[in-house]
């Protein structure tokens, strides 16, 4: 056992747990598009940052990699943890608007725009795909091939494999094949974001959020209260 | 020389020496090694030589492409691997490349952000994305396209990059983004605004044209055009269309009379 503190909270979590899956035991939210419960951590979309350490030596680290050990302090939504979170969001729906994953996890987390042109890709190389047939499927059909720019994710030379099954684990794992609503502007590239006003109040007032009761509006009253006084005061 | 004897080189947490490809726009190019805690300035102006040319040194690149830039006013910083990372540079692979004015800063971050882009793996989202939006916006910049939020936006996109990354890599590659933009942000600026380059490297912002009055219609410029763009007949002062001129800079380089002209495109 490995005493911890996340978000304030001291927990004994067993050796070999990472942050992630300790903060979501506790019921605490941080967004994952390349984490699967059934499936190794890849590390590859990063949205799972959380700030770790204290005092000089505090950093971002992938909490779906990062293992749990004694003493570490842990905060999952700082002020600096949000806004590295919304500019991958923003990099990611840039280069895939037309996903549903991605669009909702825009309007949860108060994405309000996007700085960089559409790219209308159909991936974004979150390689669950590539671990889904490897690790449940038995059958590693598909891999990453070249690097950088270059990167796709295809099966070996181009050419129709032949241990793909075609049992389509790949499609249902897929973040990206998923089909956004389209709204009433399907050209922008966040979509109606009829909830996208959303963002927790605590937010604003304490810089980190104090509670995941809720979103804005939903919240307690200590939040709202904490407003007033600053408003008051 | 034993353990002990060199680690009196150097000074107390940085012992011993340090080499360095140094090359560049100086005299002396080549290898050099020196102690830990020597400065920038004695490397470039006393090993190096100073500049090459007629022109003044304005910065010195560390730490091969992902290292920062470090501006003149800066050189009496002591090597060491942490006065190097408070400027916003590396130790690295040890590079030292020397720039003079006729170096560009926008296009120098532009040129490495296109390297690394092909230099990432592409695992991490970050480094394969946020390098190549970087690129982008570096590259509007440098055709006249940029705007002043763009700014604002690389220095946020840059820091992300940086503390999020999962490799050496990707939280190294925006630091010739982010240095340039601390030390020569007017450069950008001047990029953006006026839509000037001002050392004169960046195509789209600049032209060529033929000083007539220099120009003794020798016919070398009009040969060797690539694009067939310089007109003239022999012995009178030679034109350059500039619809065809793809901005190469052969002319420039050929003119033994200083009869081609560097200027900023107008408008």
């Amino acid at each position: 056992m490995c005493r911890i503190t996340i978000d304030g909270i001291g927990f004994d979590a067993p050796e070999g747990w990472t942050i992630l899956e300790t903060a979501r035991f506790l019921g605490i939210d941080i967004p994952a598009i390349c984490f699967h419960e059934g499936l190794s951590p890849g590390g590859g979309c990063r949205l799972c940052v959380v700030e770790i350490g204290n005092g000089d030596d505090v950093r971002l680290v992938s909490s779906c990699t990062h293992p749990v050990e004694e003493g570490l302090v842990v905060r999952t939504a700082t002020e600096r943890v949000i806004a590295a979170r919304k500019m991958i969001l923003e990099l990611l729906i840039a280069q895939c608007p037309t996903s549903k994953t991605l669009q909702d996890l825009a309007a949860k987390m108060g994405l309000k725009q996007v700085r960089f042109t559409a790219k209308f890709d159909d991936c974004i190389y979150c390689g669950l795909c590539v671990r889904m047939c490897e690790e449940q499927m038995m059958a590693s059909a598909i891999g990453f091939v070249n690097r950088g720019k270059e990167l796709k994710i295809t099966t070996p030379f181009d050419k129709n494999s032949e241990v793909c099954r075609k049992c389509g684990a790949c499609m249902y794992i897929c973040p990206a094949c998923t089909v956004r609503c389209e709204g009433e502007a399907p050209q922008e590239i966040l979509c109606g974001r009829c909830e996208n006003a959303l963002q927790p109040t605590c937010l604003e007032s304490y810089h980190s959020f104090a509670c995941w009761m809720g979103l804005r509006g939903e919240c307690g009253t200590c939040a709202r209260e904490k407003l007033e006084d600053k408003k008051e005061g | 020389m034993g353990a002990d004897e060199y680690a009196k080189v150097g000074i107390p947490n940085n012992r011993g020496t340090k080499i360095f490809s140094l090359v560049g726009k100086i005299k002396n190019t080549g290898l050099v090694e020196v102690p830990f805690g020597t400065t920038i300035r004695e490397v470039v102006y006393g090993i190096g030589g100073g500049p090459r040319g007629s022109k003044k040194i304005k910065a010195v690149q560390t730490g091969g492409p992902s290292g920062g830039c470090i501006p003149e006013v800066m050189f009496d910083l002591p090597i060491d691997y942490e006065s190097l990372a408070q400027a916003g540079s590396i130790m690295g692979s040890g590079g030292m490349i020397v720039m003079d004015e006729a170096t560009c800063m926008v296009d120098i971050a532009r040129y490495y952000t296109n390297f690394l882009q092909g230099e990432s793996c592409g695992t991490c989202s970050t480094c394969r994305e946020g390098i190549q939006r970087m690129n982008e916006i570096l590259t509007n910049i440098a055709e006249g396209r940029g705007q002043l939020e763009d700014l604002a936006l690389l220095e946020e996109l840059g820091k992300v990059v940086r503390d999020v990354s999962m490799c050496g890599l990707g939280q190294t590659a925006p630091n010739p983004v982010l240095s340039t933009l601390r030390y020569f942000k007017d450069e950008y600026i001047l990029h953006i605004v006026e839509k000037k380059c001002p050392a004169g490297v960046c195509k789209a912002l600049i032209m060529y044209t033929i000083d007539a009055d220099k120009c003794t219609g020798c016919g070398l410029c009009r040969n060797k055009c690539p694009q067939g763009a310089i007109e003239g007949e022999p012995k009178k002062p030679h034109s350059i269309a500039q619809d065809t001129c793809v901005i190469c800079g052969m002319c420039y380089e050929l003119c033994t009379f200083d009869a081609v002209l560097k200027t900023n495109r107008e408008g």
